[in-house]
């Protein structure tokens, strides 16, 4: 399958640090990729490479069997990038941040302005075509963003968070675009660290850490893989969890003290769940769930905080 | 090249939401400083300065004075907050833009509004009857070179830069004491020794003695040439630190 982005040994320096660790990426025509990761872990260092506006420091990077040291425009010609912070024209009208931008990408005024309306009407913003942008919701905003990015019918589209800070019905908005942005065949490579982000819309995807790839593949097969099929959740009335942590020795392939819970990964919840009655553990409350994305991250990059 | 018009293209799209204020204040602010410098105190200045009534004298100084501080004012706010707030230059960076473009587009606008500022006053300077040479359009050419001789290293300045109290001291030791020390209120040979380098080594005052002579049709002469290659030697220089620190921004 054609690789419309090739990493090989990528890395990054800044002075004193490496944010990104010889890492290796294929990302094929129409999939939908995801860098996860928390706060440091390169996915930003990463997409600024894929980019090109970031030159890689070692390593082998083709942006659609192109060099970003030597063709930065002609690839920045072929993305879109939505940034993971707004850098719209506040004081231009929602219109006219689409055909100015156009106009870098050499496109004719008319034609800039036909595919602005087009592009407004995707993004369920042509109510608003001739507002300015500084009164726009957040989400209004990132839908103008995302709709920015793809003024140049791009192969690829870039996006550094796309939902970060929206607020429930605005992120079930965007996702539903960038889903159909998939259906159409563009290629969307996202960085993310909400879970059900990644498993909405992702493919595929990498875990990074520490400037590394930890895991990669499908969000199935990454729960396949690092985490059990299912978690029952355990809470005990009493102060310390860490008392009943023995007493459940041997009752699933893993088990995880919190603070205010008991984590057990288990293969059959319901049967793990009946055991711990049988136990006559008595917990207060007792949840049995699917095992998630999130498990297999937190499993992978730790629950201490990075930043 | 084509690239760096498509820039120089969206700053007059944004331009065009304020034209009309700033027009206003392009041909207000002149008229006032012609009446209180020109009318007001030249009515004290007998016998005008070097030969020509002081009113015709200073008028070239002050276009030539507008033009750098339209260029300071353009090159200085926006740009910082261009790189700061607005983050405009990496939503170009992020296009099939190179550095040289959005730096080149930028101070072509620049230098477009410097162009109007400098003609809108050489207007007013018509109807107060002060033109008395056919070379008084080429002010405008002065204008455009000082003004970008200044606006260029003012870029460079401001782009390297995060906070605007750094602006702060730009305006008060370098644009304030080069707008007064340059010659364009009393000749430099009226300042003490020290001063007078300050006004021969900044870019003003070489606009303003260009300015002059085209407005008063004087003969330029092998000085005047030094002025322009001078001026040039800003320009590229300036050009060339801020193409530096627009990169070392924007491409990391």
């Amino acid at each position: 399958m054609e690789s419309l982005i090739h990493a090989r040994g990528l890395v990054k320096r800044f002075e004193g640090f490496t944010a990104v660790d010889g890492i290796d990426v294929d990302v094929r025509r129409g999939e939908a990729f995801g860098f996860l990761g928390p706060n440091g872990a390169g996915k930003s260092s990463t997409m600024r490479m894929i980019g090109c506006v970031s030159p890689p420091t070692d390593g082998v990077l083709r942006i659609l069997g192109l060099d970003p040291r030597r063709d930065g425009p002609k690839i920045r010609a072929k993305l879109g990038v939505c940034p993971q912070l707004d850098n719209l024209d506040i004081e231009l009208s929602v219109r006219e941040n689409l055909t100015t931008y156009a106009r870098f990408f050499g496109i004719p005024r008319r034609v800039a302005r036909q595919r602005a309306d087009e592009l407004l009407e995707f993004v369920q913003l042509t109510e608003r075509a001739d507002s300015k942008v500084e009164p726009l919701s957040g989400g209004m905003k990132r839908r103008l963003t995302i709709a920015r990015a793809l003024v140049n019918e791009p192969e690829i589209v870039l996006l550094d968070e796309p939902t970060t800070g929206l607020d429930p019905q605005a992120r079930h908005l965007v996702w539903e675009r960038l889903f159909r942005l998939k259906q159409q065949g563009v290629t969307l490579v996202l960085t993310t660290h909400y879970m059900d982000e990644a498993e909405q819309l992702c493919d595929r995807l990498v875990v990074m850490d520490g400037g590394r790839i930890v895991a990669e593949g499908s969000p199935r097969a990454l729960i396949e893989q690092y985490s059990t099929r299912e978690v029952v959740e355990l809470r005990f009335a009493a102060e310390s969890q860490e008392a009943y942590a023995e007493k459940l020795a041997g009752l699933g392939e893993r088990l995880e003290v919190l603070p205010d819970r008991i984590l057990l990964y288990v293969a059959d919840g319901d049967k793990a769940a009946a055991e711990v009655q049988r136990r006559s553990l008595a917990p207060a409350s007792v949840l049995v769930r699917r095992s998630s994305l999130e498990d297999v991250f937190l499993h992978l990059t730790g629950r201490t905080l990075v930043d | 090249m084509v690239a760096g018009a498509y820039v120089l293209e969206y700053h007059l799209v944004n331009y065009r939401r304020t034209w009309r204020s700033s027009a206003l204040s392009t041909l207000v602010l002149p008229l006032l400083t012609m009446l209180g410098f020109g009318v007001g105190v030249g009515s004290y200045v007998s016998g005008g300065v070097e030969g020509a009534p002081y009113l015709d004298w200073i008028v070239p100084g002050l276009i030539a004075s507008t033009a750098v501080q339209t260029a300071i004012g353009e090159a200085t706010w926006p740009v910082l907050s261009y790189f700061e707030w607005l983050k405009v230059y990496f939503a170009q960076a992020a296009a099939p833009l190179r550095v040289a473009d959005i730096l080149g587009g930028h101070l072509a606008f620049m230098a477009f509004r410097v162009l109007t500022a400098a003609a809108a006053f050489l207007v007013v300077a018509a109807v107060f009857g002060t033109i008395h040479s056919w070379w008084a359009p080429l002010t405008l050419v002065v204008s455009v070179l000082t003004g970008l001789a200044v606006a260029a290293p003012s870029v460079a300045y401001s782009s390297s830069i995060s906070s605007d109290s750094y602006l702060a001291i730009l305006m008060r030791f370098a644009v304030l004491p080069m707008s007064l020390f340059s010659g364009v209120f009393f000749p430099v040979e009226s300042l003490p020794v020290v001063l007078r380098w300050a006004a021969y080594v900044l870019p003003l005052w070489h606009g303003v003695d260009l300015s002059r002579d085209a407005m008063l049709g004087l003969a330029p002469g092998w000085i005047g040439l030094l002025h322009v290659v001078y001026l040039l030697i800003w320009c590229v220089a300036g050009w060339a630190v801020a193409h530096r620190c627009f990169r070392r921004r924007l491409v990391v």
